[in-house]
């Protein structure tokens, strides 16, 4: 059969299977409860599975393998970067927010400050990471679908990603949370089961021995040795090495401020469940990324000439379906087009149930946090508020949509670790310091996510990111247009200065005033987060 | 699906897809003078809650400070240690491999030993406090409040 035909009919079904799941989730949704947080009645284990759904996207099937395949080792600290962060969500957050929360991020800040600055600059940070991690996995949608039908063309590109961000919409807004969890827990399963399919395919070809992949790995990559070391991508000169520290410390920081996960902890009847799904998630994340590992080292080992080029003009982004291609049979056989278009399938699933995920939550925090908390003053009803959750998936959709456009250039895992920045710079440092400081007020909040979300995202602006890497083989570096110059941040990655301001800022505003009603609710919180007592229940149906 | 019940929950919950269940809830997250958040007071007071807050912190506190500084030995040796990160330990497998390997073992080991110890340190002083709140509740406020929400 003709690969682009099957192709087409594999990408087919997954969006049929997903949109079935969607209207049959549908079905069982009335209320808040079960539209936001699934009537909180996933089990520990469905959860940890949609968690995984939620949580290995495009970034990591795509983008960590590739940057293995291109850079060897380096590639491999975004792996332990972003499973060492689950340790912060599982130690310091999860059961807590799960005790203490409803439906959004917010929540256990507004449980003991002032509403309405609370809640606005919660909703203003949940929206902006959010945006910027769809980003990441509509420029996977679209490289994936061009590769696949043999065409370049950029409009084939934008209309992928327009079709996809049509498909979130529709998801979150005839789904709810309900749909979301179960896309994201069969995402996850087929996820796991092709790529322990590849991974099986390629140790095969080793004979099972690792050391021959990762020696083949480094011989093929005509960097030797220095290809299975770190330093690679990130030990040229001191900046690139700050840039590393920088990078490793929002990863580590940023999963337990991501706030598509944060919400999923709200999905289960208890905070011994959101623990189990936690449990579960580590499991399951850990084992995928060793997985990736191989996949990263397979695809540097085993593809060559043309497919390299491939690989390597994708900024990595589409070596593990080349892989795949290669482990079936090579381009042209039956074997080959078989597992392209099988892998690109799971890849095409996992942004999907990414890209809904994100949606979801971004605009039940528009809806919830905004329109009910700030605007109605909590006086909304339920219709009301989910009414406005669907119109604000649209405008979030519409956003991502006309932002994925120009941001194709990037790295995928590139634009993820942007949004971990930001998320450990805006988000993290106000729920562990609400969690574990009498003293943290609404002022202390307020300076400490704005302060982290402007400082990050304001330090990629004046980064190279941006502008200032110059033109080299014809292909300008930067974002903006080669004449135009406005770097002087030496990092690409913000996190190093914008966490410590973000803690510093959330500590110096709370000095600068007194609330005592807010130090007063500490100990409400605090009984609350760790017993349980009060906690929102799950919805019998 | 299986929904679980909680203990909490209203018993009057309506019908799925009934007018009233996209009613604004009663219990809404903002009770003001609510009697709830006085039982929350009564029981941060107990040598039970002190205990588990005590349990608790003793545990992640130490747990984090350890897990954060290996992995930023990690980092900072994948930096500033390139000869030692490049030995080779057998074939091509080399510390820098081990070491990334050994971010792995620590995580689902720390992940493991505290679903263990929060299971049998902080589960039943829970249990036990979460009981206490909802028999107060019961006994003090109507259920429509007894969400115990946010003072204000």
């Amino acid at each position: 059969m003709n690969h682009q035909v099957l192709t087409t009919v594999l990408f087919l079904s997954v969006v049929a299977l997903t949109v079935a799941i969607t209207l049959r989730a549908s079905r069982t949704t009335s209320g808040a409860a079960d539209f936001y947080a699934g009537g909180r009645s996933f089990s520990g284990f469905q959860n940890g599975l949609a968690i995984g759904g939620d949580y290995m996207s495009a970034a990591s099937f795509l983008g960590i393998s590739g940057l293995i395949a291109l850079y060897g080792y380096d590639g491999f600290l975004y792996s332990i970067g972003f499973l060492v962060a689950w340790l912060v969500a599982l130690l310091l957050v999860a059961e807590m927010l799960r005790n203490s929360g409803r439906f959004t991020m917010a929540d256990q800040l507004a449980y003991r400050m002032r509403q309405r600055p609370v809640r606005t600059a919660a909703a203003t940070s949940t929206v902006v990471v959010s945006i910027f991690y769809l980003l990441a996995q509509m420029v996977g949608a679209g490289s994936l679908v061009a590769l696949l039908l043999g065409v370049q063309s950029g409009a084939v590109k934008n209309l992928v990603i327009l079709g996809v961000g049509l498909l979130m919409i529709f998801y979150v807004t005839v789904g709810g949370m309900k749909g979301t969890t179960w896309v994201q827990i069969v995402k996850a399963v087929l996820l796991m089961t092709g790529s322990a399919l590849i991974v099986v395919l390629v140790l095969a070809k080793f004979h099972f021995n690792i050391s021959d992949l990762l020696g083949q790995a480094a011989t093929t990559s005509g960097k030797g040795p220095a290809f299975l070391e770190p330093g690679l991508k990130y030990g040229a000169t001191t900046t690139s090495k700050l840039d590393f520290l920088s990078l490793g410390l929002a990863l580590v920081l940023g999963t337990a401020g991501l706030p598509h996960i944060l919400t999923r902890f709200y999905t289960v009847p208890t905070s011994r469940d959101a623990r189990k799904s936690v449990l579960w998630a580590i499991g399951l994340i850990g084992v995928f990324y060793l997985f990736t590992l191989i996949l990263g080292f397979g695809a540097a080992a085993l593809l060559t000439g043309d497919q390299a080029a491939e690989v390597a003009k994708s900024k990595g982004n589409l070596a593990s379906p080349l892989l795949a291609e290669a482990v079936g049979g090579g381009a042209g056989s039956t074997g080959g087009a078989v597992l392209l278009a099988l892998i690109s399938a799971v890849a095409f699933a996992t942004i999907l149930a990414v890209v809904a995920g994100l949606t979801l939550t971004s605009s039940t925090s528009v809806a919830h946090d905004l329109y009910d908390g700030v605007i109605k003053k909590g006086r909304a009803t339920e219709r009301e508020t989910i009414r406005v959750t669907r119109v604000a998936a649209f405008g979030i959709g519409l956003v991502a949509i006309g932002l994925a456009i120009p941001a194709q250039k990037l790295n995928i895992a590139f634009l993820v670790a942007l949004a971990f920045a930001v998320a450990a710079s805006a988000n993290l440092p106000s729920i562990v310091l609400n969690m574990f400081w009498r003293r943290f007020n609404t002022r202390g909040a307020v300076w400490s996510i704005y302060g982290g979300l402007i400082s990050s995202i304001g330090l990629v602006v004046f980064s190279p990111v941006m502008s200032g890497k110059g033109v080299v083989n014809g292909v300008n570096q930067s974002l903006l247009p080669a004449t135009i110059d406005i770097s002087w941040f030496p990092l690409e990655n913000p996190g190093l200065v914008s966490i410590p301001l973000a803690f510093v800022l959330g500590i110096v505003g709370s000095l600068l005033s007194r609330e005592p009603a807010a130090e007063e609710a500490f100990t409400k919180l605090e009984v609350r987060a760790l017993t349980g007592a009060g906690a929102e229940g799950a919805v019998a149906h | 699906m299986i929904a679980i019940t909680h203990p909490e929950e209203d018993p009057v919950t309506p019908p799925p897809g009934s007018d009233a269940a996209l009613a604004e809830p009663a219990a809404s997250s903002s009770a003001p003078g609510s009697a709830a958040p006085d039982v929350y007071d009564r029981l941060a007071a107990t040598p039970e809650f002190a205990e588990l807050r005590h349990r608790y912190r003793s545990f992640v506190l130490p747990a984090t400070v350890a897990f954060l500084g290996w992995y930023l030995l990690y980092v900072v040796l994948s930096n500033w240690a390139g000869g030692l990160m490049g030995t080779k330990v057998v074939g091509n497998v080399n510390v820098a491999l081990v070491f990334g390997l050994l971010q792995f073992v620590t995580t689902f080991a720390i992940a493991y030993v505290y679903s263990r110890y929060s299971t049998a340190r902080l589960d039943p002083l829970a249990r036990e406090l979460d009981e206490r709140y909802a028999a107060a509740t019961a006994r003090t406020t109507d259920r429509t409040t007894e969400d115990g929400g946010a003072p204000r």
